[in-house]
Order: structure tokens, then sequence, then C-alpha cells
């Protein structure tokens, strides 16, 4: 059965730049090779809101995937047995989540579409005026 | 004298009686999913303690306080909120 998933997960700050989008790398290859990514977004740098291992800050990374359910369990286990991910998580996506997920994209690509588009419209009232 | 009467009643402020009816702003905003990605707009759903606020007092109806409180457990397993905490707001 093919099902939408969503992962985040966390990767440790303790890591250089390259250290960590190998990491992350690492994953989107382990995805790739048993599904397909539908979104994948880098949060960089965030402060967590109470420390994990001794740790307050954290990388966030979010794949949005459709895959067989009998993979999500080898993802974890991998996930698991990386000792660069502080914390993460998994869940299944119903109809609504897709939708919101679909959106919101849809909402940020807007925005920077709608950003040219006031600037130019500025332009022409400015024109105008003169 | 009756008139007077009903002037002076009408000086005083409006009783503070009236209750604003509360609503479920899922429902009257159409929101089908509750996101766990956005801990601002959870904290609407939280105390000062990080405790997930009674669905008296929100007026969120069961359906989707079952949803945000789930979206809200979710956040907290990801450090985007935090389990215990003073002064959220």
């Amino acid at each position: 059965m093919q099902n939408h998933y969503e992962t985040v997960f966390i990767v440790t700050p303790v890591l250089s730049e390259e250290q960590m989008k190998e990491a992350v790398e690492k994953f989107r290859k382990l995805i790739l090779s048993e599904g397909e990514i539908v979104y994948d977004d880098h949060w960089g740098l965030r402060k967590l809101a109470y420390p994990i291992q001794h740790k307050s800050t954290g990388f966030y990374h979010l794949f949005e995937f459709k895959s067989d359910s009998r993979f999500v369990d080898r993802l974890e286990t991998e996930i698991r047995r990386d000792e660069r991910i502080i914390r993460f998580l998994t869940i299944k996506l119903d109809k609504y989540a897709v939708e919101y997920s679909e959106k919101r994209r849809a909402a940020r690509e807007g925005k920077a579409e709608e950003k040219v588009e006031e600037k130019v419209e500025e332009n022409v009232e400015e024109k105008q005026e003169e | 004298m009756a008139q007077n009467q009903s002037e002076i009643r009408y000086l005083t402020p409006p009783s503070v009686e009236i209750k604003k009816k509360k609503y479920c702003r899922f429902k009257k905003n159409r929101i089908k999913y509750v996101d766990y990605k956005d801990p601002e707009f959870l904290k609407k759903f939280l105390n000062e303690q990080g405790k997930i606020l009674p669905r008296r007092i929100t007026g969120t109806s069961l359906k989707y306080q079952r949803k945000v409180s789930t979206a809200i457990k979710r956040a907290r397993h990801l450090a985007l909120l935090p389990y215990v905490t003073d002064m959220l707001k």
C-alpha cells in the first residue's frame, strides 16, 4: 500500500554545515530508494523549546514522501541507529493533511510571485502619479 | 419622573453581562487540518504554563479539540513547544 508520510527530524548542531547536509542526504537517498519524495524542506538551525541531550539548538529537516507502509519501519530503525539525529517524528498524512500541505506549498510559491507583482503595480502607480 | 430614571440608567455604562457567544474557530474558518509545525498558532490553545486549555474556554468543538491536542503533543515531541514552562506569553 502506497501511503503519504511526513518525517521531521532534528540533526545535532555540533556538526558542520557539510556534515549536516551529508546526514540529510543519506536519508534522502534512503527514501528515494523505496519511494518518492513529494516535498523536502530544510528549516535550518532552530532553538529547541527544551534541551535535548544537553543541546539547545538543532537543524530541522522535513521530508514528505509516498512509500510502502513497511518502509517506514526500516526508515525509523535507520534513523534510530544514526547518532546524528537527536529527535524524529513520522506521521501518516490523511487527505486533509495532504490538501493542507499542498495549499501551503502553493501559497509559499505564490508569495514569491506576488511580491514581484506588487512591485510592478507600485511602479505603475508611481508613473501614473507623475 | 419616570423619564428621568430611564435617562439615569442610560448614563451608567451598559452592563457587561452580555456574553459573547463562543464559537469553534475551525468550523468557522473551515480549517480541516491542525498543523503541528506551526507553534505560534498552537500557542492560542495553551495557558502560560504550556498546558492545553479546556474546550469550555476556547470554545473549540470536540472533533477539533482532539486534533488540537494531538498537534500540540507532536509539537512538544519535536521541541517546537515546551512540555513545562512559565510565562509562555
